[in-house]
């Protein structure tokens, strides 16, 4: 049983970062422990960065950890993956969105996107485990593309020494009744991409 | 049951609970969504005011008619109210008067970092720092009785990683409540609200009378209520604490004495003087500035470390606290962080108008003016024009200084003509009076108004531009072109957001009007609005790309580089992503060789 655990949720503004770290704070509390999580607002959210911290233990002080003490680092985008990377402990894992949103420094530069094999081969040596979700593809298999935030969650599910049903319940309070059944089947998806990368390492 | 709620979710909580009956709020990271919150809760009235001001003036008002009221601001929003502020600590309230700060250290979505316990001290009055949300709640409704037992206003100030982060409260529905009328004015005793010099001069004693009572007040009932304790732990060192800070200081060094202050001025100086008698040594962990350290030495208490081990600027974190207690001997020396991946370069990716925005295509045009003109911006969400790859600002400090910048530049001689860029709200925040000014003292100034029908970068909020109240009704909408006519504006010209070519047009005869100021304004709904509709979605002929870079220059995420490589230059050719394009057609308008067009035309 998990008693302590850092996440850190990072993404782009507008990929529904922030409601993704909602969830996993209240399966904290779910899980009997306390939770906290920290958001951000305003200015950087138009198109920038986006980073939020999800803390459990007992009892939690700081809502943001530590650079180097995140268990599970839970990018909605290939290169804030790399970009955050520096916040994962020693052995930590990642669970990683396949989605690239080239930023404007890109186009508007000589910046290049590196491509996703570099990008994957440098995570892997800062993490014990790395799951790749094609996470987008997944929704639309799902039937719509807005739970992209479920199937992260469900993978995340995978990982952690938690009950998949408490990440269930909690995505399904979250989301309108009549996209109750869509979310269950991407909840089925994501499990199974989590899973399955634990059975292929 | 337990329930995660942010800082500012639980004030509002809080506020209601407390019985608070009106509140009044200008939008502003990160203290928006307190009053967004307030709103729903039933039997009670939240308005957005158009200004921080008028905001604090509405609910002095409301707190001299009996009733409980709360105002909501960011700190810099604090300094435009300052000046009912500082005055209304001399009147007193009647009904509990709450101050909520919201204070920005790191300037997550703001101009400046000010401390703004540093109000408190100016204007004499009390300042509460919650260190969790289930602390806001609760000391909402304790300001509210120190408030109206003082007859003082009261700041609550939070901080943004208070504000916006969310830990557990006990749940609660809340149950029907009547929204009661106040009781008939109460005259007597109300001399002392009209504040000319005699009464000015008869109250300042008592206000200083006031703050002694106060300070008393936090060394007694502020310990007995919980506002101020004392976590006893070893004994070789104390930690005086607020706010969330004790957080990060509870985390790091629980197992050490810890003086925590929910209440940062006035300060119980003789409770903290037990305590430091009781310690081998004193240190002080604070955001920002020395506030509480500089009172406490004044006081004649040795204070071992501050401000020399723990930062001055940006936010305190569990790092930067931890290297603080390192330097202070209380932590062993902190591991060496992890290295950023050595193996990939990786792009930054600022912020930037979202595609569809109707900001892009006139800061497309005022790109042009560059060199002509001096370009004075406002705050908002085309605060983003000073980024590439418009670069089209040149100077920024405020809300509604823009046209007060332009004009004075031009009266004093400026060589360049003066451009001033201004939002709707913003506008009816701060830019009528300016505007005022310009037309009183005839400068020949440009003011372009982006109305994009809501108040944008805080979260669409509705203002007196879009005339729907916070509570949903049907307010009164301002037209701004009638108000710069009104106010005897020679040139107003209004122009379709996404019109390039027509937004160049009046531009080019806005400069040209030679009768006092001109105003454009340029209209269209933010694509977070109902208003904004979706067209059918750009994309690009390969066959005729030319790789010229013009779509790149309207600076929209949806225009990326494809694969191809265009011959002559070697370049590679723009795509459109089509799960961002909003079909606005921007980028078509400035493609030369119509290589742009919509999908399946």
């Amino acid at each position: 049983m998990i008693t302590t655990l850092n996440i850190l949720f990072v993404g782009v503004g507008g990929q529904g970062v922030l409601t993704a770290s909602d969830i996993a704070a209240q399966v904290g509390l779910d899980l009997g422990l306390d939770a906290k999580k920290s958001e951000v607002h305003g200015f950087a959210q138009r198109g920038g960065v986006v980073d939020s911290h999800v803390r459990w233990a007992p009892v939690v002080g700081s809502p943001t950890s530590e650079k180097g003490t995140v268990d599970v680092l839970m990018a909605f985008e290939l290169l804030e993956a790399a970009r955050w990377a520096d916040w994962l402990k020693p052995g930590g894992m990642i669970v990683v969105n396949r989605q690239q949103i080239v930023p404007m420094s890109v186009s508007l530069s000589d910046a290049v996107y590196p491509d996703e094999g570099t990008l994957l081969a440098a995570l892997g040596e800062r993490a014990s485990r790395v799951v790749v979700v094609d996470a987008l593809r997944l929704a639309e298999q799902a039937g719509n593309t807005r739970t992209v935030n479920t199937i992260m969650l469900a993978a995340l599910s995978t990982l952690l020494e938690t009950d998949a049903e408490i990440w269930e319940n909690a995505i399904l309070r979250r989301v309108p009744q009549r996209y109750a059944d869509v979310n269950g089947v991407a909840f089925r998806l994501g499990r199974a991409v989590g899973l399955g990368e634990s059975l292929s390492q | 049951m337990k329930t995660l709620l942010s800082g500012n979710e639980a004030i509002a909580l809080g506020a209601w609970e407390a019985g608070v009956q009106y509140a009044s709020a200008y939008p502003g990271t990160p203290s928006t969504e307190i009053l967004e919150n307030f709103a729903r809760y039933p039997g009670i009235r939240a308005e957005w005011a158009s200004n921080e001001k008028v905001a604090l003036d509405n609910v002095v008002g409301a707190s001299f008619g009996g009733a409980r009221t709360l105002a909501a601001m960011k700190h810099v929003g604090v300094n435009v109210a300052a000046d009912s502020l500082m005055s209304v600590s001399y009147t007193g309230v009647k009904g509990a008067l709450i101050l909520v700060s919201a204070d920005d250290p790191a300037c997550l979505s703001s101009q400046n970092e000010q401390d703004n316990r540093q109000y408190a001290r100016s204007g004499k009055f009390p300042c509460f720092d919650p260190a969790d949300s289930a602390e806001a709640r609760r000391f909402v409704g304790i300001a509210a009785d120190v408030s109206e037992q003082f007859a003082t206003p009261v700041m609550l100030r939070t901080t943004t990683r208070l504000s916006h982060s969310k830990s557990a409260v006990e749940a609660r529905v809340p149950e029907a409540r009547e929204f009661k009328p106040l009781p008939p004015y109460e005259r007597e005793g109300g001399g002392s609200r009209v504040i000319v010099p005699e009464v000015a001069r008869r109250r300042h004693p008592e206000v200083e009378a006031r703050l002694e009572a106060l300070a008393a007040w936090s060394a007694t009932e502020g310990f007995d209520r919980g506002i101020n304790r004392i976590e006893w732990g070893e004994t070789d060192v104390g930690i005086v604490t607020s706010g969330i800070t004790y957080q990060y200081v509870r985390e790091l060094a629980g197992h050490k004495s810890i003086l925590k202050l929910g209440m940062s001025y006035p300060l119980p100086l003789d409770r903290i003087r037990e305590f430091a008698d009781k310690v081998d040594t004193l240190i002080v962990v604070e955001e920002l500035d020395p506030f509480i350290e500089e009172q406490i030495r004044a006081a004649g208490i040795p204070v071992a470390h501050g401000k020399d081990v723990i930062p001055l600027c940006g936010e305190l974190t569990l790092a930067n606290v931890r290297q603080g207690l390192y330097l202070a001997g209380v932590l062993p020396e902190p591991p060496e962080p992890p290295a950023p991946l050595a193996s990939v370069s990786v792009p930054r990716r600022p912020p930037a108008l979202c595609p569809g925005c109707p900001h892009r295509a006139f800061f497309y045009n005022l790109r042009r003016y560059k060199r002509k003109a001096v370009l004075a911006g406002d705050i908002g969400c085309y605060s983003m024009g000073v980024m590439p790859p418009f670069e089209a600002m040149d100077m920024l400090i405020s809300m509604g200084a823009s046209i007060g910048m332009a004009h004075g530049f031009a009266q004093a001689g400026g060589q360049e003509s003066a451009i001033a860029t201004i939002g709707d709200s913003t506008f009816f925040h701060s830019g009528m009076a300016p505007l005022a000014s310009a037309v009183y003292n005839r400068s020949k100034i440009v003011v372009a108004v982006l109305d994009n029908r809501i108040t944008a970068m805080t979260g669409q909020q509705h203002n007196p531009g879009t005339g729907i109240t916070l509570q949903g009704e049907q307010g009164r909408e301002i037209d701004i072109a009638a108000v710069c006519r009104a106010m005897g504006v020679t040139f107003v010209e209004e122009v379709n957001a996404w019109d390039v070519n027509a937004i160049n047009k009046v531009l080019r005869d806005a400069m040209a009007h030679a009768d006092g100021p001109a105003v454009v304004v340029v209209r269209g709904a933010c694509v977070f609005t109902p208003h904004f509709h979706l067209q059918p979605k750009m994309r690009v002929d390969l066959t005729k790309c030319v790789t010229c870079g013009s779509c790149f220059r309207v600076g929209c995420p949806a225009i990326l580089k494809s694969d191809e490589i265009y011959p002559a230059s070697g370049k590679q050719k723009a795509t459109i992503d089509p799960l961002l394009c909003t079909g606005c057609t921007v980028c078509m308008q400035v493609c030369p060789v119509g290589a742009i067009g919509r999908e399946g035309e």
